[in-house]
């Protein structure tokens, strides 16, 4: 199916009853040839680029329960591409604008909506770091602005800038950055991948390999065997699970990140807000819920729920920034399970059985990954050769010192 | 989570710090075959089990003492704690 404006406008009239499903729910068939395991932003995103970009025909999803309710429709939404090192900001510029042009790719609506992200710093030393940070953007071809005060003050008259401990020094402004409705992603492509022949398979779980000759032949599922002649393994929080079944052993702990929703309120926040002197971030919906997050909990976890420690951790930073946010209910919490690796960033690479491939952890930044993810893990699966924005992300970079920290917190995951 | 501080009694997590699995007190030593292996596998491949995991915790804001807690990573249980000092003997 179609959407467009003529469309809209002819349901409109009609009640609403002429719109098709947005993608078809199938069972599998016997054999593909690219299996890929993991129904959320990245496996999803995979499927779509295998089919569009390197035309592979006979190409499927397994999801184990339905899409999209994973990590992709619990985040909170924001895309951007300040990073650090030259080893991830070409990758997240990639994506950046991949989103830019992915409603017209996908012919869905994703609100992509590029409202600014502004990090917020409090100390001399922070705005070097920023400086620096946004120097590093620009150079790598992403957009950076440093803001004064006084320009801050006019964007938001709310923060609280004069706090002693933390006064508002300036900020540093990525204008293409914002957020991006997570769950039509998710149905956006795989709406796009369907139209393509690719079939979405859902209440599928992988159970196990069956590996011949250091080679995968198919895999066990609860809906039975399925032969291919590819894997490509986009699982996020549950790798360590589904990789221990080759008896890997992964640069990955799992961790829980938990997000937050205010009631409703009318529009106040308009960009995407990071407060410096603690771990907080902030929108606001469409629906004008508040949307904040944190810090991960900073245990191993696959509870898919936090503790209430950390919550009052993040209210009390979102406090010291912006106080007026304690005149606000908390309405809805809820926890993701993160991929965190050992340098905080990802992995898309081979791994010893030949026909495997493996898309890795993404910590808690996953979301914003997602367009460039697919297509590089999309270009390795069907070429066997990594794509040069990716060529960095290696499990082998660990055992050969290569590792991109952007913290520079070393082989601490709960720390990047 | 509140964790069964042997000394102290029941302590919540908000005064803990966590470090991770607790093989981490198994450090290879040094001049051993295949060294550079095993120092990669003791510092970056680390369990990460959906179920029991045994981890190190630090009582920061506390006595300052390392624990070794198990806990289901499914459920948050905490099944038992330990000084860590005790099983290093
Ligand atoms: C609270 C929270 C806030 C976040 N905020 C942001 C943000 O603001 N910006 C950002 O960039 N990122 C953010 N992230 C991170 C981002 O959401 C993830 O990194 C990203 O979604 C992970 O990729 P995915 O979408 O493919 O994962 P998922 O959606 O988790 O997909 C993995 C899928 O694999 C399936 N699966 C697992 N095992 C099997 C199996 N054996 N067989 C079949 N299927 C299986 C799962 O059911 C799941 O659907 C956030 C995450 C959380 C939890």
């Amino acid at each position: 199916m179609n959407y467009n404006f003529l469309k809209l406008l002819i349901e409109g009239l009609n009640n609403n009853k002429g719109w098709l499903k947005t993608w078809e729910n199938v069972n599998p068939k016997k054999h593909y040839d690219i299996i890929v395991i993991g129904g959320g932003g990245h496996g999803l995103a995979t499927a779509f680029y295998l089919a569009s970009e390197y035309k592979e025909m006979n190409v499927a999803v397994l999801e184990r329960g339905d899409i999209g309710l994973g990590n992709v429709g619990r985040n909170t939404t924001i895309i951007r591409s300040n990073y650090l090192l030259k080893e991830n900001i070409p990758f997240y510029e990639f994506s950046l604008k991949l989103w830019e042009g992915l409603e017209k790719s996908l012919n869905y609506n994703a609100m992509v909506s590029q409202r600014g992200v502004l990090n917020i710093f409090h100390s001399d030393y922070q705005r070097d770091a920023y400086t620096r940070r946004g120097n590093s953007m620009i150079l790598n071809g992403a957009d950076a602005e440093l803001l004064n005060v006084d320009e801050i003050k006019r964007m938001y008259p709310f923060f609280d800038y004069d706090n002693a401990r933390f006064p508002v020094k300036g900020g540093l402004l990525q204008r293409r950055g914002g957020t991006v409705r997570h769950d039509a992603v998710a149905w956006g492509y795989a709406h796009a991948a369907n139209k393509l022949g690719v079939d979405i398979i859902q209440n599928c779980e992988v159970i196990n390999f069956r590996i011949k000759k250091n080679k995968v032949e198919g895999v066990d599922t609860s809906k039975g065997y399925i032969s291919c002649k590819k894997v490509g393994c986009a699982v996020a929080g549950s790798s360590s699970i589904l990789l221990s079944k080759l008896n890997m052993q992964l640069p990955i702990e799992s961790h829980v990140l938990q997000a937050f929703v205010s009631e409703s309120l009318k529009p106040v926040i308009s960009g995407v807000v990071t407060f410096g002197a603690g771990h907080f971030y902030i929108s606001q919906s469409n629906k004008g819920g508040l949307v904040f997050g944190g810090d991960i909990d900073g245990y191993n976890s696959y509870a898919q729920r936090g503790n209430l420690a950390t919550l009052e951790d993040v209210c009390e930073s979102g406090m010291a920034l912006m106080p007026m946010l304690g005149n606000c209910r908390l309405l809805r919490t809820w926890g993701g399970t993160m991929d965190m690796s050992m340098d905080g960033s990802p992995i898309i690479d081979k791994i010893h059985i030949k026909n495997i491939f493996l898309n890795a952890g993404w910590c808690y930044g996953g979301f914003k990954a997602t367009p460039a993810s697919g297509w590089c893990f999309a270009h390795l699966i069907s070429t066997g050769k990594p794509h040069k924005l990716i060529s960095d992300f290696t499990l082998n970079r660990f055992y050969d010192g290569s590792i991109i920290d952007e913290k520079g917190q070393g082989a601490q995951p709960n720390l990047h | 989570m509140y964790i069964e501080h042997p000394l102290l009694g029941s302590r919540s997590i908000d005064e803990f710090i966590y470090y991770g699995d607790a093989s981490l007190l198994k450090r290879p030593v040094f001049n051993q075959n295949k060294i550079l292996e095993k120092f990669h596998k003791y510092l970056y491949l680390r369990k990460n089990p959906n179920g029991i995991h045994s981890e190190l915790w630090f009582h920061l804001y506390g006595d300052r003492s390392w624990l070794i807690v198990e806990r289901d990573t499914k459920t948050h249980e905490i099944r038992n704690v330990i000084l860590a000092n005790k099983e290093l003997g």
